[in-house]
Order: structure tokens, then sequence, then C-alpha cells
């Protein structure tokens, strides 16, 4: 993504890391009569935790009301309708279930209910066998009891942050991708961020928002020491086509450690089923292993007995940051115009519309002036995807633009339009035209349309075969020419 | 919305997409193509080696001298074709179907038809259908895609390649990568035996030394940004020694892992699906379990050659104009995949006119006999010198072979 | 030393043992048909091969022009041959059948075109 400003320009504010958090930061910002810039170290915003995780909007009993992770939850959970309107990012309110399948497990079933009465949580249900049954057909028969929360959701992650980082360019924010913050100093009142490629630039108020990487950014600035650990969840994802398909999404009763594995009913009418929860020392490895894979099967079935591993189009694994039981979200005590929004684990995606409220209220309070801007636009223009459109209204649009006729993707149905779309946007790796798009993202996870997405990306961007990536520097698709 | 309107529509114009259409013009018929790619021809045109057209041509050609020969025939019988054109819908109207095409030349087009010949073809399996595990790097593809990169857009996709799966395009593209300057350290095949055939073994992989590993299985593919390396592990006495698991460094991984007939839009309309194919099942006419819907090539079952498509669409093409014309479906035998028989296709026989069949087994045998029974009755009997599951076969039915076949009789193929 | 072969002629695959004669000629066996001798004698004494590649095609936006040898080819210069073709340009529009290489490697064997692109 390009730079309106010059290197070395001089910002109010500095999020670094382009994930859930900071985009909703950014956007919250985006508001104000401010300069805001958004980096991040990868080729394309939502690239880290926030690309590989649930999709949920939780149904804020799993964490009591002492943690501020729970009290943000709760609140971000009753944003996301707004923001569904004004951004139009794939979301519904389809309902969790929590499903126990042993008498003793009702326990632990009574707690959450209890928590989430106290969270404030609305339209909460401790349900009969028969009522789980009836909310969730697809249900083991040998479930005892459960949990309903009705307002839960789900929602498509990367989307949500694409959308959010759009509305917040369209109103003022600079984003700028590849930038690895490593090194800052003080000067005067600013900070002066160098990034690994030797790029510079100035702000007034720096927010770490860099998610497995917060330590390293934090230890960059000279601000508090503390050690992020990565908690890897490994997924599998099943064909639209798979009969094993909920309508809600549905969890086992959490043990202490973990949410445990869910059944969740994709916004793309796919299903996820996962993840695990293992500790790991190298924070980018996202390998998924077969033990790992088979136990998810085994989890999932156990609660939705029809699901086979013939539906399986793709298995993959995210990393969520861990720092402590709750967020840690304040300013620094030892550096100044500094906040750490540092250990965003789950319930992050949740929470985060109410973390950029949170995180603008701390920066008002350090002594950021917040004056409204009298243009902010909050809707972002509807983007047409013949995927959710009837056929009349398909032909409209091709009268309009040729491209949507062309399905480049026929297992999403994305057409070239769409993927011209995406890449106008700024998404030139095939990853980040996926995650946009859906384009390689069905059965055929790319077999077919690969190769036209490189003719497109290269037509349009005029980048060369040797600079065609899946994600960035290093993972170049081509190795010659004939 | 442009609207067009015919007696049969055709969803894709390869081999047996074009065979269909010719023989349903033969008829006097009108019929059109529906083709998403802006040309015809299908896959073949990416497969640029030789072998094909034996059968069909009595000559050895390539795929696209295969293709544009069937082009030629398919331009000159009058039958019409829109390329780029994707059908996303077929609607049921009456005693119509209506389809809906997507075209960035022609908008969306309404096709009115009597009857529909399914000519999809397959897609490759991929990773996650055969749910390998460990990292995503750049560098993995279907051996498909890479063909297409390599023979048609010009480009190598790797230095270092390891080929999963020994089937004929993993093969292929072994001497194709080598050909182009790639070094292929290795096929790995999980089963015992390879997947291709013994031609492609010996002219893809002895002529390169490219090292065949039998009864491996993939247990991991690792890397960063780009592939480093995959992990594989012998298969022994039916159990796979994690223990004995080694990498082989390389920056690409092409797999090669099975061909799956691609129905989509067949189940959209209510089309059933035989599990053992993952295509429809048929009556002796192609026709599936919805009236003027039939079946023909790849999108009923995976053939192995050409050939034998470009047949069996003929026939499809053939009696789905006998079916627009009205003539019914006389009586229909059921046929039984028999012992060490994975599936026919079709499997409906009708006992008054001849009958060809294509099947494949489950089993590697030399001197094997083929043996088809009506109600446990031997009718004809067959030595096969040699079959093995990759090898498809073919068995012709005469009225005499089914006569004495009443009501509820079953004929069953079995193979000893 | 007898060398080992497997006969492609049939899907059986023969595997043959093949002996060279002190007197020249071969000494075949494991073969169930005459064809299997004939395969073991051409492998060995003059193995061929159909080599078919791509051409870059100018102007260069276009497709790429599949080729190959009208006839099998010596196997001991496939190599040669493959990156002469793919070092070879074609300027369109060519026809099936066009000769491109009229004599391969001074083998006799042309290289023809195996799709016509306008």
């Amino acid at each position: 993504m390009g730079s309106k400003n010059a290197a070395g320009g001089i910002f109010d504010v500095a999020i670094i890391g382009a994930g859930v958090c900071g985009a909703n930061i950014a956007r919250r910002l985006s508001q104000y009569e401010l300069d805001v810039i958004l980096l991040d170290k990868e080729a394309d915003v939502s690239f880290g935790t926030s690309k590989a995780n649930s999709g949920i909007v939780h149904g804020g009993f799993h964490h009591g009301s002492k943690y501020l992770k729970a009290r943000l939850e709760v609140q971000g959970a009753l944003m996301f309708d707004r923001l569904h309107r004004e951004l139009g990012f794939p979301f519904r309110r389809c309902g969790i279930v929590v499903a126990a399948l042993h008498e003793d497990e009702m326990r632990v079933v009574d707690q959450l209910y209890r928590q989430g009465v106290e969270n404030g949580v609305i339209g909460i249900e401790m349900c009969s066998r028969e009522r789980m049954l009836e909310l969730e057909p697809k249900l083991n028969p040998d479930t005892v009891g459960g949990l309903y929360a009705p307002a839960g959701g789900i929602v498509e992650p990367y989307r949500f942050v694409f959308s959010l980082v759009e509305s917040a360019q369209r109103n003022g924010v600079e984003v700028r991708t590849s930038f690895r913050a490593e090194k800052a100093e003080r000067e005067g009142d600013l900070w002066k961020i160098r990034a690994a490629d030797g790029s510079f630039l100035s702000a007034r108020y720096v927010v770490n928002a860099a998610g497995l990487f917060a330590d390293e950014v934090s230890r960059a600035f000279g601000a508090e020491e503390y050690t992020i650990r990565a908690r890897k969840g490994e997924y599998y994802l099943l064909d639209r086509m798979t009969r094993a398909r909920p309508d809600r999404v549905v969890f086992p009763v959490p043990t202490s450690v973990s949410k445990g594995m869910l059944v969740v009913p994709t916004v793309e009418g796919t299903v996820l089923i996962g993840p695990t929860a293992e500790m790991t020392d190298d924070k980018t490895d996202t390998a998924t292993t077969r033990e790992h894979l088979e136990m998810i099967l085994g989890n999932a079935r156990a609660m939705i007995p029809s699901i086979s591993e013939n539906d399986v189009i793709t298995s993959f694994a995210g990393q969520r940051p861990v720092l402590e039981e709750d967020f840690y979200i304040e300013p620094s005590r030892k550096v100044p115009a500094f906040i750490h929004v540092a250990g965003i684990q789950s319930p992050g995606l949740t929470a985060s519309p109410a973390i950029g409220e949170y995180v603008k209220d701390l920066l008002k309070e350090s002594g950021l002036r917040l004056v409204e801007r009298p243009g902010y636009d909050p809707v972002l223009p509807e983007r047409p995807r013949m995927f959710d459109i009837d056929h009349y209204r398909a032909d409209a649009l091709v009268a309009e633009d040729p491209g949507y006729g062309n399905i480049v993707c026929r297992c999403e149905k994305v057409s070239e339009a769409e993927i011209v779309a995406a890449i106008r946007a700024g998404h030139t790796t095939l990853d980040g035209i996926k995650y946009f798009t859906r384009a390689q993202m069905g059965r055929c996870q790319g077999g077919f349309c690969t190769y036209k997405i490189l003719k497109i990306l290269m037509r349009e961007t005029g980048m060369g075969w040797d600079r065609i990536t899946k994600r960035g520097a290093g993972s170049e698709l081509l190795s010659g020419r004939l | 919305m442009r609207e067009l309107s015919y007696d049969a529509a055709v969803i894709g114009g390869g081999a047996a997409g074009m065979a269909a259409a010719l023989e349903i013009r033969a008829a006097g018929l009108s019929c059109v193509i529906l083709e998403r790619e802006d040309h015809l021809g299908g896959i073949l045109l990416q497969c640029v080696h030789n072998g094909f057209g034996l059968i069909e041509f009595d000559e050895e050609l390539s795929g696209p001298e295969f293709a544009e020969r069937m082009e030629e025939r398919f331009r000159a019988s009058g039958a019409d074709a829109y390329l780029g054109v994707t059908v996303m819908d077929v609607e049921d109207a009456g005693d119509r179907k209506v389809l809906f095409g997507y075209s960035a030349e022609h908008g969306i087009l309404r096709v009115s038809v009597r009857a529909v010949v399914l000519a999809m073809g397959c897609r490759e399996r991929n990773r996650g259908n055969i749910r390998i595990p460990g990292a995503r790097p750049a560098g993995v593809y279907t051996a498909g895609l890479a063909q297409r990169l390599v023979n048609m857009e010009g480009y190598l996709p790797g230095k270092d390649a390891v080929i999963i799966g020994s089937g004929d395009i993993g093969l292929i593209m072994a001497r194709r990568m080598s050909w182009a300057g790639a070094k292929v350290h290795g096929v790995v095949e999980i089963l015992p035996y390879p997947s291709g055939l013994t031609r492609n073994i010996v002219q893809c992989l002895h002529d390169f030394d490219i090292p065949l590993y039998l009864s491996h299985l993939t247990t991991g593919i690792f890397g960063g940004d780009r592939v480093e390396s995959v992990e594989i592990a012998p298969i022994e006495d039916g159990a796979v020694r994690f223990e004995k698991a080694f990498r082989i460094p390389c920056d690409t991984v092409l797999l090669s892992v099975g061909l799956v007939p691609e129905n989509e839009l067949s189940k959209k309309m209510g089309v059933e699906l035989n599990p053992m194919t993952n295509g429809p099942w048929t009556d002796s006419r192609m026709m599936t379990n919805v009236p003027g819907i039939f079946a023909a090539g790849n999108v009923l079952h995976v053939h192995d050659l050409v050939d034998y498509v470009a047949e069996e669409a003929r026939r499809a093409g053939a009696a789905c104009a006998r079916w627009i014309r009205g003539e019914g479906p006389g009586r229909e035998l059921r046929v039984k995949a028999g012992p060490n028989v994975r599936y026919t296709a079709p499997c409906r026989v009708g006992p008054e006119s001849p009958n060809k069949l294509y099947l494949r087994t489950l089993i590697v045998k030399n001197d094997a006999v083929l043996e088809v029974r009506l109600d446990n009755r031997v009718v004809q009997s067959r030595k096969k010198a040699h079959i093995q599951p990759s090898e498809m076969i073919s068995v012709t039915l005469d009225p005499k072979d089914l006569a004495g076949a009443g009501p509820d009789s079953v004929l069953e193929i079995a193979i000893l | 030393m007898a060398e080992q072969l497997i006969c492609i002629t049939c899907p059986l695959g023969c595997r043959l043992e093949v002996e060279r004669l002190p007197a020249g000629g071969l000494s075949v066996s494991g073969n169930r048909c005459t064809r299997g001798a004939r395969y073991a004698e051409e492998e060995l004494l003059a193995p061929k091969r159909v080599v078919t590649a791509t051409c870059r095609a100018l102007p260069e936006d276009r497709c790429r022009v599949p080729v190959r040898t009208a006839a099998p080819f010596p196997k001991e210069k496939a190599g040669d041959l493959i990156r002469l073709l793919y070092s070879l340009e074609v300027r369109l529009p060519v026809r099936r059948g066009d000769v491109l290489v009229p004599d391969a490697l001074g083998t006799g064997i042309p290289v023809i075109a195996t799709r016509t692109l306008d």
C-alpha cells in the first residue's frame, strides 16, 4: 500500500500492527482531526493472528466480570451490528450453543450461565437436552443439556479487518505495509520510528498493537519488558456441500485452559472445526500436525457425529498472543506517549471494537486532542459480489463492467471485476486477494484460478512474474520464465 | 438478459462436450456448447505431450492436436459454441431446462433447452483432500496447475521439485519439469504400485533417474515463506513407520493425487451421485436420475484415455437426441459391481440393444478373468492378461448375452 | 551382465532381462511375446522418444506454441533438442502441422506445431 506522506512525515498517532485491534483503533481515530498512520511488517493487513482464528463474536459468558477482557467482550459484541451496517463485512448473529455430553459437565454450564448473567449478557438460556436438540438438530443425541447465547455470532475476521482499514483510509488514515518497526527514539516531543528497510517516520503518540510481536516492539521503544508467547490453534475447513453444517456455533464445555474445539458454520457457508491450543516457541510456526488434526476430527465428531473427513478442503493454523490472563491495555509507565495493546487473545476479535474505543480514551487521557472531523463518513460503499446476487442484478452489473461476467473462481463464484477491485484496494499478493475476494478459498483451493489471478495481477499492477508472491517477499510463486 | 433456445445444451467444450454435441447435431437437432474457457478442447490444450488419439484418430497425437481435430469435426457439424461462459445455474421449467451462463462478452445468457449433457470434466484433488499436515508455504501446486503454468503460460514454478502421487499427470510433469530445467528429487506414492502407466514410469522417471518411493506416506510439508522440504515415511506391513521418516529438500511440491468429477452444478440440479465415482448414476443411455439430463466423460467417472471419453460422450449425445425425439427407454437391467469391481458406468443396461460399459477393478492381477453373470449364470467370460485399478476396462454386451432376462434380473460383473 | 528393462508395449509390463551377446545382438528373457524382444532391441540399441515442448510465441503476450517431433527422435539427443525448442521463438500465426524445424539436430526428423494459433 502506498504512502501519501514523504518519508519522515510527522503523524499524530502511529499504530503498529494492522490486525483487528490496530484496524479498529485506526478507524476510531479517523473520526477526528488527526494524522494517523497504521503500520504493519507484513505485505498486507490482517496477515497475522487476525487471519487465522475461529471468527466468533462471543457470547460474553466465558470470562468472569473481574477481567477487563470480559467487559470489553460484552461491549464489543454489541457494537458489531452497527459496524456491519456501516462496513458490510460478512457477519451474522447465528447464536452459540455450549453442548454438555455428560451430566457432570452441567455444573460448568451452570457456572457459565451465571457468569453470563453477571456480565449483563441478554437472552442467555440454560437448556435441557430437548431444547438443545431443537436448537441444533445435528448435535450428538447423547447431549444432556447446555447453554444457549442467541446474540453470539460469526464474522469473517480478515474481511472485518479489510473493511475497517478501508474505512479508515477513506477517512484519511495512511496505511503502510512491509514496514517493520525496528528501532525508536525520542526526538523532543516525538517518537522517531525506524523500519528494518531504513525508512523512518515520526509520531507524537504510538499504539503498540503488534500482536505476537508486541514484546519486540515494546523493547524497541524502551518500554516495559515482557514476553509474548504463542499458542497455536489448528483448524480444518469443510466444504460448503457438507451435510454436517450446524445452524449455530457449537462449543464444548470449556476446561480451565481453553474454550475447547468448536464447530463453526462460517458466514460464507463452509464449516470450520478446531482449534487446538498448544504453546509453541516459534511465533511464525503455523504448521499443522497429523496428530492434532486427527484430534480435531475426533472432538468435532463427538459433538456433531455427521462430520466426515471427506468434506475437508484444507487445514491451517493460527497463533494467538499470550501474555497474561487478562488483556494488557494501558499507557507505558516507563516511556511517554506509548500505549500497550498486548496479549489480545480470545475474545480479542469480539472485543476489538471496544478496544478501539478504550484506546481512544487512553490517548485522550494522555493528552491527545480529539476534535471531530466534519467530513467523517462511516459508511463504505457497497462492493458487489457475484456470489450474493441474482441473475438479473448480475446482468445489469455486467452491462456496467464486463469484468463481472468473467467468473475467475468457479468454486466461490468470484469474478474478474472483484479481483481487480481487490488489487486496486491494495491487496497485491495471492493471499491478500484470497482473503479479500475468497477466490482460491473453495474446494479446488486455487487449482483452476491461480494462473488466471497471476495474469490479472501482473496486468493490473505492472509487476513482473518474479514479483508475484503468495504473501510477500520470500514467498515468490514462480522461479523462471521459459 | 440475452435469451437463446436450442434442442440441447452441452455444458463444457472439452473432448466429451464436443463429441456429444456432434452426435446431437448428426441427429438433426440444434445444439449449443457452453464453455467457460476462451477455447474449446478443455484440458487437452495443456497436455502437449503425445499419446492421444490412437483409437479416435488411429494415430498418436498430442493433446492440442486431438483437441483441434475434434474441433474441426465439431465446427463442420454446425453446432454452436459460446466461449467464456460459465454456467452457474440450471432451472427446471416444465418440459424445458433453463441454463444461466455468465459471460463478460454476452452478459448473462438465458439458454432454454429440452435436454442437457453434462460434460464439465473433473478437477484435481488437492492437499486438503488428502490432509497433508505441515506448513503452508508458497510452492505447493497441483500437477495440473503446474502443467498449465509451464506449457501454456511459460513459467517454471520451481527449481527443485518433489511430486506426491504417481498418477499420470504427476509422471508427465516429472518429465516436463526436468525438461524445463528443474531437478525432480522424487515421486512419492502411498500404494505399493504406481498409479500411472508403465510407459510413463519408464519414459518420465527412468529416463531422468527420478526415484520412485512406493509405499510411502507424505507426513509433512515444511518451509517458511517457500517450501523447504517434504517429509515422507515408509509403510511396512500396512503400518506407517513414522520413526523411519526422512525429509527431501525441495522448493516445490506438485500434487498428483487423483481426480474428482466436477459435479457441483449437477448436485444443484438434483442429480444423484454414485459415491464410488463421484459422478452421476445413469441408465444405459447415460441419462441421470433427472429426466433430460445426461452425463459423459470425466464428469461421469474419471477416464484414463481421452479416446474413451470421446467414445462414451458420442453415445451420450446420440442417446440424448433419441430422448428428445421421444424414443423412450426400453426395459432396463441393473448392473451390479461384483467381486473385485469398483464400479461400472453406466450402471444399467438395456437388454434390447447393444451396450458398452466401462469399469474399474480393485486389484492388480495377471491372467485374470472377467465374468458377466445374468442371475448367477455366466453369459460372458474373457481372459485378461493384466488388470490394475488405474487401467479402465471396457465390456460390450449384446442382446444375445442378455436374452432371457426377466423384470427382476440382475446382471453382475466380476473379476476373478 | 544382464540389463533390466520393463517392456512398455502393452500394460502387462514384462520385466525383461537382456544380455549383450559377444557376437553382437541381444538375448532377451522374461518377455511373454515377441514384441518384448523387439522392444528390448530398440530400447537398448537405438532408443527413441517423441519429444514435445512449447515455444515462445511472438507477439509475446500470446499463448505458447506447442510442438513435437514428427516421429520418434533419438533419445540421447532429446536433451539438446529440448534446449533448442525452449529457446525457439515462433511468430504467429501458426497452423497445426507447420514445420518449425525441418531437420532437428541433423536427424532428418522435423519438428512441427501441434496447435493453430492466429
